[in-house]
């Protein structure tokens, strides 16, 4: 009886132990109650030969998210910080993108210019904002959070000044399709470029030593200078392939509502890109990360806005949930708490044991 | 050249501390200050930039700010930051707002209202820095979304105050003995508001708390060193988490001047106030790696920022977008001077 006991515990343990044992309970609670609130939710309809319902929608708004969410825990990793830029950014790409599509038209009906040319350049301009960021965070030794804090005021500024203060718009099928639907699918092409970011990215870390490398700095830089890697460059490099997908995600938040509005794009995703990483299972002090719970992360985030609208929560006042929800997390992984419930879990032993006698 | 170098430092030590010490970027910004200023009253002489009263107007609609400066500059000095400020200046002109027109209630309460918010911002956060030793960042971050959610949870329309009593705070003139004339030949004095005035109380009284008190030495000790601030017996997350409350209450205290100065509370008031208010203390001398900035030097950090405003509004047709660029780019430029010379003195 008592064997059994044990292994069910250790079972627990190992349940309980695993990464990824918070945020699929996290996700899972959350789709429960929407199970309760709304017995529809897991329903998928075809309509029109598009894939409709409550789940679709969710995996769908979350895309931007998700991608955020990758470059993200690379950030977090390799720095111990994180990068608060990303909203900034992806208005910044957004403009840059729809301003060389409407060629500095304010609405235009077709390409002033090749697609492939605005996005190429949306990139790149989205890139070399992480490497600003990263060239402050690894080479001038500045906290992360300040460092990024300058282009999370400044970036919607620029962006504006790209527009010219305006919104662009471009009302071309090609560039919809990208916030939209491609060809027949079914399904958005941002769930698309979701996926293909995570799988490139998980590809990436898991057949070069990239991954490895961004642990080992997150865990201790001078150590990982000692032992031959260059963390600076490796830190420096986070940044960028965070900003290039911030571009990505920049790009398909435009071509959903196919313009370029600087004050609205991005808006507070950098904190729920910040919970999906934490709520992933990750150390917001950087070293081990598990880019999968950031994923799952960033799904359950998606999940709790689209509740809370569905409560008659006004977007304006979603911060104030989410604010909470990262404290409570933050202060749950915090040494000093753990401490304290390994202390007292340690004294209820104690207690337990002197009874026996 | 190295060796004659060095021989001058050995002559001359005094001038060698002065040239490295962080007393340096305090110089480089009161020079950037009067440089900037006697630019803007020669580019702009014809229009009014070089009146008395546009100097005061430096200290009229910034003076929330000096205060709020004031409090990141303490928490900054430990090593901590708060860029929860903004939204906290935001909850309080709406709670202000709301109390007073929705709620019936007098200017006194209002203003005691604001200053229990601010405490309460300071201690929730303080706490979570101080004793469970959660990154300041994270914490603030959250902090700062919180109270814009919160305020918009007060209210998402825009309240216009007409309470008496506060207009009456708001709109007393203080008049200067100096001033200009105008073209009849009539003297316009200058005049400050009461605003002004508790600002540079509040400056003055911070200023020598960490110059003088006990508790000003143990900022600086802790943000300096905290290993060695534990060794010598201090309470450290005793300290840090006054440093926390005193920056809430004075975000408060900010947060009631602003309104004073805006006379309405609304969801998207005060927004990037905390980038203005850390780059106000980084520019004004106070390092990011904390232990290191005086009030002083924040004041110039914010009159610099004033001056940017007020060079660009009367230029007139460069967006108000360029003001945050223009202050983002200057942040920029003291972290990275901040950066080169930390670099320097640890190679020494």
């Amino acid at each position: 009886m008592s064997k059994t006991s044990e292994k069910d515990t250790s079972f627990i343990k190992k349940l309980t132990g695993n990464r990824l044992f918070l945020p699929i309970v996290c996700l899972v609670v959350v789709l429960l109650i929407n199970l309760i609130k709304t017995p529809t939710f897991f329903a998928i309809s075809i309509n029109n030969g598009v894939l409709y319902g409550y789940i679709i929608d969710v995996i769908n708004r979350a895309s931007e998210l998700v991608i955020l969410a990758v470059g993200m825990t690379l950030v977090t990793a390799a720095s111990g910080g994180q990068d608060i830029s990303v909203g900034a950014v992806m208005a910044v790409a957004g403009a840059v993108c729809c301003q060389i599509l409407s060629g500095g038209e304010v609405s235009v009906n077709e390409f002033a210019n090749p697609l492939v040319l605005a996005i190429v350049v949306a990139l790149i301009v989205a890139g070399i904002c992480g490497a600003f960021n990263g060239l402050l965070v690894s080479y001038f030794n500045i906290q992360p959070m300040v460092a990024t804090l300058i282009l999370y005021t400044a970036g919607r500024g620029i962006a504006q000044l790209v527009t010219g203060g305006q919104i662009t718009y471009v009302r071309v099928g090609t560039y919809q399709a990208i916030g939209g639907y491609i060809g027949g699918s079914p399904v958005s092409t941002p769930i698309f470029l979701a996926i293909i970011t995570v799988v490139v990215v998980y590809l990436v870390l898991k057949h070069t030593a990239l991954g490895l490398y961004i642990e080992c700095v997150g865990i201790n830089g001078s150590a990982s200078r000692l032992v031959g890697l260059n963390s600076k460059m490796i830190k420096f490099l986070t940044y960028v392939i965070c900003g290039v997908l911030a571009g990505i995600a920049g790009i398909a938040a435009s071509g959903r509502i196919y313009s370029a509005d600087a004050n609205n794009i991005g808006l507070n995703l950098e904190m729920d890109a910040i919970l999906a990483v934490a709520l992933g299972g990750n150390a917001l002090g950087g070293g081990k990360f598990s880019l999968m719970g950031s994923v799952i992360g960033a799904y359950t985030i998606q999940a709790l806005t689209t509740t809370l609208y569905a409560m008659n929560v006004s977007a304006d006042q979603l911060p104030v949930y989410k604010a909470i929800v990262v404290i409570v997390i933050v202060v749950l992984q915090s040494p000093v708490f753990q401490k304290f419930l390994a202390e007292r879990k340690a004294k209820k032993a104690v207690a337990v044991e002197g009874g026996q006698k | 050249m190295k060796a004659s170098n060095e021989k001058a430092v050995a002559a001359n030590p005094m001038a060698k501390k002065k040239l490295t010490g962080t007393g340096f970027l305090l110089i480089v910004t009161i020079a950037l200050f009067f440089v900037m200023y006697i630019a803007g009253m020669i580019v702009f002489a014809d229009k009014g930039f070089a009146n008395a009263q546009m100097f005061l107007n430096l200290f009229v609609s910034n003076a929330g700010l000096i205060v709020i400066a004031c409090g990141l500059t303490i928490v900054m000095i430990t090593g901590g930051i708060d860029i929860s400020v903004g939204s906290v200046v935001a909850l309080v002109c709406m709670t202000v707002a709301d109390l007073m027109e929705n709620k019936g209630a007098n200017a006194y309460v209002a203003l005691l209202m604001a200053l229990v918010i601010g405490l309460l911002f300071g201690v929730v956060q303080g706490f979570l820095v101080s004793y469970l030793e959660i990154q300041p960042f994270i914490v603030t971050l959250a902090g700062m979304f919180f109270g814009r959610g919160m305020t918009a949870i007060v209210s998402t329309d825009m309240i216009a105050i007409t309470n008496e009593t506060f207009m009456k705070w708001a709109k007393f003139k203080i008049n200067m003995p100096f001033g200009t004339v105008n073209r009849r030949g009539d003297f316009i004095a200058a005049y400050i508001y009461p605003t002004v005035v508790i600002a540079i109380i509040v400056l003055i009284i911070i200023a020598v708390l960490l110059k003088y008190s006990k508790f000003g030495r143990k900022l600086y000790a802790i943000g300096g060193n905290q290993q060695s601030a534990m060794m010598m017996g201090l309470n450290v997350k005793r300290t840090k988490f006054q440093a926390y409350i005193l920056d809430g209450f004075l975000a408060g205290l900010g947060g009631f001047l602003f309104c004073l100065n805006s006379c309405a509370g609304f969801v998207e008031q005060a927004k990037g106030f905390e980038m203005d208010a850390i780059s106000a203390s980084v520019i004004g001398g106070t390092l990011l790696s904390g232990g290191v900035g005086t009030p002083i030097g924040t004041l110039f950090g914010v009159l610099i920022k004033g001056t940017i405003t007020s060079l660009i509004t009367t230029q007139g047709t460069l967006s108000s977008w360029w003001v945050r660029i223009t202050l983002s780019a200057l942040l920029c430029f003291f972290i990275v001077l901040q950066s080169v010379i930390g670099t320097l003195k640890k190679k020494k």
